[in-house]
């Protein structure tokens, strides 16, 4: 036994709480609390808490499994993976002089968020062309139909460059660049006084997700996916003005994917 | 109360020469954890996505040391691995682009009142070290030795980490602002 006049220490209402308390040490401490109110609330709103993070987080473990994460899943694809490694690997050696490093080795170390890089997929297409002065699309505005045709024959979905007059801005034109998982098609806009906006749409891995900000330097994107086709939105990082575009661009994109 | 991992089998051990039959085993183990780690995860994260995202990211990576896996406690090792991922995540996303909710309405700088007290918020105030350990000790269920396994310390730096965790997180639910950010 250990002598009950011995101070309960901070540590030991921790551990008290935790069972972590060897046991002859436990009646101690609950003769402590019965006459330290003090050190008994703060005992009580410990476990308050504790009730709290399960109440609040407890009901993730039931919900339904996503199909990501089906072990089985993953391990045929880690094992079909290891070749294709070596094989992307040895494709990629060749760009690797050619400035691809980046790519590489982001590559390799974000795939955690397939989508994230996504985003950020958009935002270097956006940083590299909005500063494009002579060539900044392929297609030109003026050219809508034919680029929206051509676009959507590559992508392998319709895509329409949407109608953004009433905010503003007019539609420079398009390209089609390579994306992630899918050929993507990008569209830019501009305002009278020249600041641009572009729109980077292609076929994503993740389905549906809410709206999300990305900021990168001083560009923003707000990006989005929506029956497995990925959005970006890029512009300058100014959310409310970013929101507001794509909102709208939003607005019309809904109604065509199908 | 679900408590997946409770169920778990917490400790493996290799016997040499019976390669399928332990190799469905770990996974077996593994899987019975995922339900905890999506749990753990998505405290950790507080977004289910980036939650989902570190959990795919830890199965794929013991799934690919399952050779390597030569005992000791799975549960723990697959905390570990999950925690370090976190970690990296957040190490490169302070160097990366910072990525937000559109509409967060981001408590820690000026929330009102008539938001509630969130206890996901009270664990977006806190450093990681004190959220892990907090998570892990009281959500998890781990011990403080396993605690101080997974985060490379000895186990009185994870005592006073999970006290200051509680103190700050108490403080923000009897309605104090979190006027520091917690120092680790």
């Amino acid at each position: 036994m250990t002598d009950p006049k011995i101070p309960v220490t901070e540590d030991e209402l921790h551990a008290f709480v935790d069972d972590e308390l060897p046991a002859e040490r436990r009646a101690d401490v609950e003769a402590w609390l019965a006459a330290h109110p003090g050190d008994a609330a703060r005992v009580r709103s410990w476990r308050t808490m504790a009730s709290l993070l399960h109440a609040r987080y407890d009901a993730v473990a039931a919900e339904p499994m996503p199909q990501r994460l089906e072990l089985e899943r993953l391990a045929r694809q880690s094992q079909s993976r290891h070749w294709m490694i070596g094989a992307v690997a040895a494709a990629l050696l060749a760009f690797v002089a050619g400035g691809s490093v980046g790519w590489l080795a982001r590559g390799a170390s974000a795939a955690p968020s397939s989508f994230r890089t996504f985003a950020l997929d958009a935002l270097d297409a956006h940083r590299t062309y909005v500063v494009e002065v002579r060539h900044p699309v392929e297609v030109a505005g003026d050219e809508r139909a034919h680029l929206q045709q051509w676009l959507s024959k590559r992508v392998g979905y319709a895509v329409k460059a949407p109608d953004l007059d009433s905010s503003g801005l007019k539609l420079v034109g398009g390209r089609l660049l390579p994306g992630p998982d899918a050929p993507a098609a990008f569209f830019m806009y501009e305002t009278a006084s020249g600041e641009r906006f572009t729109l980077y749409t292609s076929r994503a891995k993740t389905d549906t997700t809410q709206m999300r900000y990305a900021a990168q330097d001083k560009n923003g994107a707000l990006f989005w996916a929506d029956k497995g086709v990925g959005y970006v939105v890029s512009g300058l990082a100014d959310k409310a003005r970013l929101n507001t575009v794509a909102r709208a661009i939003y607005d019309q994109t809904e109604k065509v994917g199908g | 109360m679900i408590d997946a991992a409770e169920v778990a089998v917490s400790t493996y051990r290799w016997i040499p020469g019976d390669g399928d039959n332990l190799m469905s085993a770990f996974r077996d183990g593994v899987e019975s954890l995922i339900p905890a780690l999506r749990r753990y995860a998505r405290a950790l994260a507080r977004d289910a996505d980036i939650a989902d995202d570190l959990v795919q990211d830890t199965l794929v990576r013991a799934l690919r040391s399952e050779k390597l896996f030569i005992g000791g406690d799975l549960r723990a090792w697959l905390y570990t691995i999950l925690t370090n991922l976190n970690r990296n995540r957040r190490r490169s996303l302070a160097r990366k682009p910072v990525f937000t909710e559109l509409f967060d309405t981001n408590a820690d700088a000026g929330g009102t009142e008539a938001e509630g007290r969130d206890i996901s918020r009270a664990l977006a105030a806190l450093g990681d070290e004190q959220r892990e350990v907090l998570l892990l000790v009281m959500l998890e269920g781990l011990s403080y030795r396993e605690v101080a396994d997974i985060q490379g310390v000895p186990i009185g730096t994870v005592m006073s980490r999970l006290a200051r965790a509680r103190s700050h997180v108490k403080a923000y639910l009897d309605g104090e602002r979190p006027a520091l950010r917690a120092i680790k």
